[in-house]
């Protein structure tokens, strides 16, 4: 791919200054997003997703800032835009969607009037032309009777169309890049399922780059081109999807993959991964993962952190593990079947 | 093997209706949300039973209902034998209120901040005079902490081994039943299998018998061995684990498959199921999953399904064979 991605993000680092120290939940993170293109972020909880795709939309809570490193939104860069510039973009050209959908619309406002202000506030349209779009916008998401429910407020919707309002919402202003922070993790499986299709249907229609934060794996593969598997505020596997979920080079991913229950594995004991994530106040001095590696070597205690560039490109691992493409041929055939 | 649990025409109406004078000045009839509707099940000792639907299907209400934290409106619970609601020997239910105990979703929330851990694992005995010398070193131990953290506040563990300090509490008064409502929706995938794990050993030791509510299918797949499928209150179908996955008879149920994400779909196209869970307060007429079923004719809209056996599976559905 050699047209300029619309985000690539450069070795950022957030730094949250603390009576404790200064803590980095977001630590060399570098990634691309393409056109058309879902990038999906994984990690437990406390890995920095959120707070890395927080940062690329400047909504950073203080103390929490960005140090260093560069955010560059089709090749311009954005980490250095403040105020009025910044809320400029933000909307226009970055859409957010967050996990839950009543607190990111105001009750107090029919979803008319939410979609209406946000059109009119990026886009130079007269009043009438931005309802026309809004109602546009909310039949694109499908919700039934557009022009009836457009003066609804939003408790009058359920779960899942309070989602896909706030998708509509994302969208209106027709950005480049959206951020989906857990979009589908407050619903249930029958709407989730509705809600993934709505945004790969989107994205492949509108070539709109989109990234994917969640935990689910599940969704992950389904949803996602491209995978970047986070750990302690750094990345620590970044690649093709089903290279990265079927033949993971870095111990981490294969223990996430190995601990989650597959339905063709029946009442087998799960692998575990021992022990929890280290705080951020408190991470080992070399890899994050080394305390709870079964690979773990000298070098990883002591070598300072390895990054995608210091060790193969695909995982931050001094020692990626070998591909064993060979030993299970039966996973790729059923993912393709 | 015996049923230890036995569940007959189980209904809980929970009445939602305005204040009275709202309902007087509006003219708004009185409003009743059916959780639970004709349910029947039976779940055998040492086995685990699991109980799977989306939200509003009622699957915590039938976990309350078992323990006692909620009465049932209609129907009835047996468990050992015993009506829990109806039994006038108080030495009976003291009993079978030992041998049931439960384990919630959120370990941050049932876990009292100010008590420290040995207090809180030894409640359930300390509140019925037994003995709690060293009990709650014993336990922490069992599920895999160590005995000095029962010195210690639940502020200073991760959510993993908050759930754990909740197992430990569950298994202080030596239940024979646990109810587990969720117990690994809000832990990381990693801790999640160290619980699930945990859990099956202390099965096994402990010759335990677990209810299990969850909405997701892979680690119900995992961990149960009979499931049922609720779809707004009512039990949908129900069948052993393996006939369940291999052959879902009842159209919901092959719709929850359907939609659950999989790991090893990549770029899966979907058809998404279409329309949402209805509302408990005005259920549809007959089978109440009609609106949404690809298969419903005019049948099912006029009667509701009776249960009905096919083979080692129980179904709720005019057309299922």
């Amino acid at each position: 791919m050699t047209a300029t991605p619309v985000l690539s993000v450069r070795n950022l680092v957030v730094e949250i200054p603390t009576r404790h120290g200064v803590l980095r939940p977001v630590d060399a993170v570098s990634y691309d997003i393409h056109a058309g293109e879902i990038l999906g972020v994984v990690g437990e909880s406390g890995a920095g997703k959120s707070m890395t795709g927080n940062a690329v939309i400047g909504l950073l809570d203080p103390p929490a800032r960005i140090v260093s490193g560069q955010i560059l939104l089709s090749g311009q860069p954005v980490h250095t835009l403040r105020g009025d510039a910044l809320r400029r973009l933000r909307g226009k050209r970055m859409g957010m969607i967050f996990q839950d959908p009543l607190t990111s619309l105001n009750p107090l406002l029919t979803v008319g009037d939410q979609l209406t202000e946000t059109i009119l506030e990026h886009l130079d349209v007269s009043p009438s032309e931005a309802r026309k779009r809004a109602i546009a916008a909310l039949e694109e998401v499908g919700i039934p009777a557009a022009r009836d429910r457009i003066d609804s407020y939003p408790h009058e919707f359920s779960g899942g169309m309070r989602q896909r309002v706030v998708i509509a919402l994302a969208l209106c202003a027709e950005p480049d890049l959206v951020i989906a922070d857990e979009p589908t993790t407050a619903l249930d499986v029958s709407v989730q399922a509705q809600i993934i299709a709505l945004l790969k249907r989107l994205c492949r229609d509108r070539g709109v780059a989109v990234m994917l934060v969640t935990h689910d794996m599940g969704v992950i593969a389904e949803a996602a081109d491209r995978v970047a598997v986070m750990y302690a505020g750094r990345l620590a596997e970044l690649g093709p999807v089903r290279e990265v979920l079927t033949d993971a080079h870095h111990p981490y991913t294969a223990g996430l993959m190995a601990s989650t229950p597959l339905a063709s594995q029946g009442h087998r004991r799960l692998r575990q991964i021992p022990g929890a994530m280290p705080r951020l106040g408190n991470l080992p001095p070399g890899c994050a993962f080394s305390p709870r590696c079964d690979h773990v070597q000298d070098r990883c205690r002591h070598d300072p952190s390895p990054t995608l560039d210091t060790c193969d490109g695909r995982a931050a691992c001094w020692f990626p593990l070998r591909s064993q493409k060979d030993n299970t041929p039966e996973h790729d055939q059923e993912a393709e079947a | 093997m015996s049923a230890i649990i036995r569940i007959e025409h189980l209904t809980r109406i929970f009445d939602v209706s305005k204040p009275w004078l709202n309902r007087l000045i509006e003219r708004a009839p009185r409003a009743l949300l059916t959780a639970v509707s004709d349910v029947s099940f039976e779940i055998e000792e040492n086995s685990v039973y699991a109980l799977v639907g989306e939200s509003g299907s009622g699957k915590s209400t039938i976990g309350k209902i078992i323990v006692g934290l909620v009465p049932p409106s209609q129907g009835s619970v047996l468990i050992e034998g015993v009506d829990l609601a109806t039994e006038s020997d108080a030495a009976k239910i003291d009993a079978v209120r030992a041998d049931i105990q439960m384990i919630f979703q959120d370990p941050y929330a049932s876990l009292n901040p100010r008590w420290r851990v040995r207090d809180i694992i030894a409640e359930p005995v300390a509140a019925r005079g037994g003995a709690t010398t060293g009990l709650a070193e014993k336990l922490l131990e069992q599920v895999g902490l160590s005995a000095a953290d029962a010195g210690k506040y639940p502020h200073e563990f991760s959510g993993g081994q908050r759930q754990r300090i909740c197992i430990a509490r569950a298994l202080a008064s030596g239940p024979k039943i646990i109810v587990c409502d969720e117990p690994t929706s809000a832990l990381d995938v990693s801790v999640q299998s160290q619980v699930l794990n945990l859990m099956s050993d202390l099965r096994e030791e402990l010759g335990l018998t677990y209810l299990f509510i969850s909405h997701d299918l892979t680690v119900v797949h995992h961990m149960a061995d009979r499931i049922g499928v609720l779809y707004l209150g009512r039990l949908v179908e129900e069948a052993p684990r393996d006939t369940l996955f291999a052959d879902p008879k009842h159209p919901y149920t092959q719709m929850l498959f359907d939609a659950a994400p999989r790991m090893d779909a990549f770029g899966r196209e979907v058809d998404p199921p279409k329309g949402e869970i209805p509302d408990a307060i005005n259920p549809p007429s007959g089978c109440a999953f009609h609106p949404r079923c690809p298969l419903a004719i005019d049948r099912c809209s006029r009667e509701r399904p009776e249960m009905r056996r096919l083979g080692d599976t129980r179904v709720a559905c005019h057309l299922a064979e």
